[in-house]
């Protein structure tokens, strides 16, 4: 079993004082693999990604990322570590073009680095290459997703952090985007992912976590969670079936 | 830059360059006023235009620029050359204190805030009277020379203010065409999905209101050379919104909607002077009517023939 690289450990976070999301969550991402992060609405699973990207301090416990406690680092000492987040939804900015938005992905790279880093990345994305000098704005969904995913990578991070990567993508489009997380995945970058469409993503993933009300509820391999008849419950809420399939930590009550 | 744009922007400076050996001193002298305004609306449109933020305190950078570069000149006898980078500094590190505010309120209530600081120095500007004059300003500001050659007449100081105008322009093209532009715009367009990339938002919002009032500044050098004195009322609150006028006007977040918009607040009131009394009730209806048929300025007309579409 590959390591952990990213732990959290009984955190306790939210976006008020009075509202707590995550409930003494703990949860393991390990190295090398796309960690799926799933549940019903409002299980804390976008709050999870937040609060590893330092857009929201936990309150108690300890997020660590290789071992070191990261709490409380902002996002810019987050990406020189190696931890790149690619939020929900369009992310771009769209007024500027396809080359402008890469650059802006490396703007705390020196100059001459950058360039290089750019070509890098636009080898892995050849339909970006063919689009460079285009407008943002002006490219298709997934082309967009591509591109914010390339800026994301242009730091080389040891962490991806996705956010709903399909959403108002195709069917088409949403394979694509997930080959691309799972090629990432097997050149050795962790992903952690949050999305909706969950059948798909699990056939792409290597782990599934189910939250409910910020807690850990389930934590298996992805491919049995696939083969699993209850998922359709889990996604949408519901009790975890077997407590010896609950993840480290995991309360038992839920 | 297309070609075109780029033979039409030759042929507008030629003109400008040309244009004033057939004007009478007063035609020069509003045409050097517009060069000097213009680089404190470039400075306007680069925290208003392409950083997103508010801004109704320009002229206050103007004053503060004018100001030490008066003192500096007539009471310490200081060179026009020291005193216009003392200014420009100077209006640099009270724009960075000025952003401060912008990292907390924005909108409307940065509009607020800005508009107090305007009126804070005015309020200095008048009542500091041994320092500043008060009421009675500062008069007999020289003019500088350049290599022994005087720039005392109209039309010298002219060409220098013209060609002032056109390097501070080129700085700034230069600044919003590097990585800091990029950043700016990031800035404007979303500054949540800006930090998310690694944008120092803090940094870029200070360093945008402090160059915006180094432009400013400058200008207020200028100012307070080309007319030989100056008072508090030249960077009342009034003044502030006309610079912001001139940047909406014309265009705000486009490198050259300051120009067209100053050109309106500018010479505009000037070319309506044959109509006496009703010339700035005509002035005002215009700017009304710009407003509503062409919300993203002057320079957004092109656009607006590109895609055939209505207002916005």
């Amino acid at each position: 079993m590959a390591e952990s690289i990213i732990e959290f450990d009984r955190v306790v976070a939210g976006y008020s004082p009075s509202v707590t999301i995550l409930n003494e969550l703990t949860l393991d991402a390990r190295k090398g693999e796309i960690t799926l992060l799933i549940g019903p609405n409002g299980a804390g699973k976008s709050t999870v990604l937040k609060t590893l990207f330092g857009m929201l301090i936990p309150r108690s416990g300890e997020v660590r990322f290789e071992g070191k406690r990261i709490n409380g680092k902002t996002q810019r000492q987050l990406l020189a570590e190696g931890i790149a987040f690619v939020p929900q939804g369009r992310n771009l900015f769209g007024s500027l073009s396809v080359r402008h938005n890469l650059e802006l992905g490396g703007i705390t790279l020196p100059r001459g680095e950058l360039n290089g880093r750019i070509e890098e990345v636009l080898t892995q994305f050849p339909r970006i290459k063919e689009r460079i000098n285009n407008q943002a704005s002006t490219m298709s969904g997934g082309e967009q997703k591509q591109l914010e995913v390339g800026r994301a990578l242009l730091l080389r991070p040891r962490v991806l952090l996705i956010d709903e990567p399909s959403i108002g993508l195709s069917p088409k489009l949403v394979q694509d985007v997930m080959s691309l997380l799972r090629r990432l995945a097997d050149n050795g970058t962790t992903v952690v992912m949050v999305e909706q469409n969950v059948r798909t993503a699990l056939k792409y993933s290597n782990r599934a976590l189910v939250l409910e009300m910020g807690r850990l509820a389930l934590d298996r391999p992805a491919s049995e969670l696939l083969d699993d008849p209850n998922l359709n419950r889990l996604f949408l809420g519901g009790h975890a079936p077997a407590k010896e399939n609950m993840g480290r930590g995991a309360s038992a009550d839920v | 830059m297309s070609k075109t744009q780029r033979i039409a922007l030759v042929i507008g400076l030629v003109l400008y360059a040309v244009l004033p050996q057939f004007l009478k001193s007063y035609g020069v002298y509003l045409m050097t006023l517009l060069c000097v305004y213009l680089m404190a609306a470039f400075g306007l449109n680069l925290i208003v235009g392409y950083a997103g933020q508010m801004s109704i305190g320009q002229a206050a950078f103007y004053g503060i620029g004018a100001y030490v570069a008066a003192i500096l000149m007539t009471k310490m006898g200081i060179s026009f050359w020291f005193a216009l980078p003392i200014a420009a500094i100077a209006c640099f590190v009270v724009g960075l204190a000025l952003g401060f505010p912008a990292l907390r309120v924005q909108h409307h209530y940065l509009a607020f805030a800005t508009l107090g600081f305007n009126v804070l120095v005015f309020l200095v500007m008048r009542n500091e009277e041994d320092l500043t004059g008060g009421t009675f300003g500062i008069s007999n500001i020289p003019r500088p020379s350049i290599f022994g050659y005087s720039l005392d007449g109209a039309l010298p100081f002219f060409y220098f203010a013209f060609v002032s105008v056109i390097l501070l322009a080129a700085v700034l093209w230069w600044l919003l065409r590097s990585p800091w532009g990029r950043a700016f715009a990031a800035l404007r367009d979303n500054p949540i999905r800006a930090e998310s990339t690694g944008v120092n938002i803090t940094a870029y919002t200070l360093l945008a209101f402090a160059i915006g009032a180094a432009c400013a500044g400058i200008g207020g050098v200028y100012l307070a050379a080309l007319v030989n004195f100056i008072e508090p009322g030249q960077f009342s609150l009034s003044v502030s919104l006309l610079m912001l006028l001139a940047v909406i006007v014309g265009g705000s977040g486009r490198f050259f909607g300051p120009v067209l918009g100053s050109i309106v607040v500018v010479l505009l009131p000037e070319w309506l002077r044959f109509l006496q009394d009703w010339y700035l009730a005509i002035f005002g209806f215009a700017v009304i009517v710009l407003m509503v048929y062409l919300p993203g300025g002057l320079l957004s007309l092109g656009d607006r023939f590109k895609s055939g579409g209505g207002t916005r």
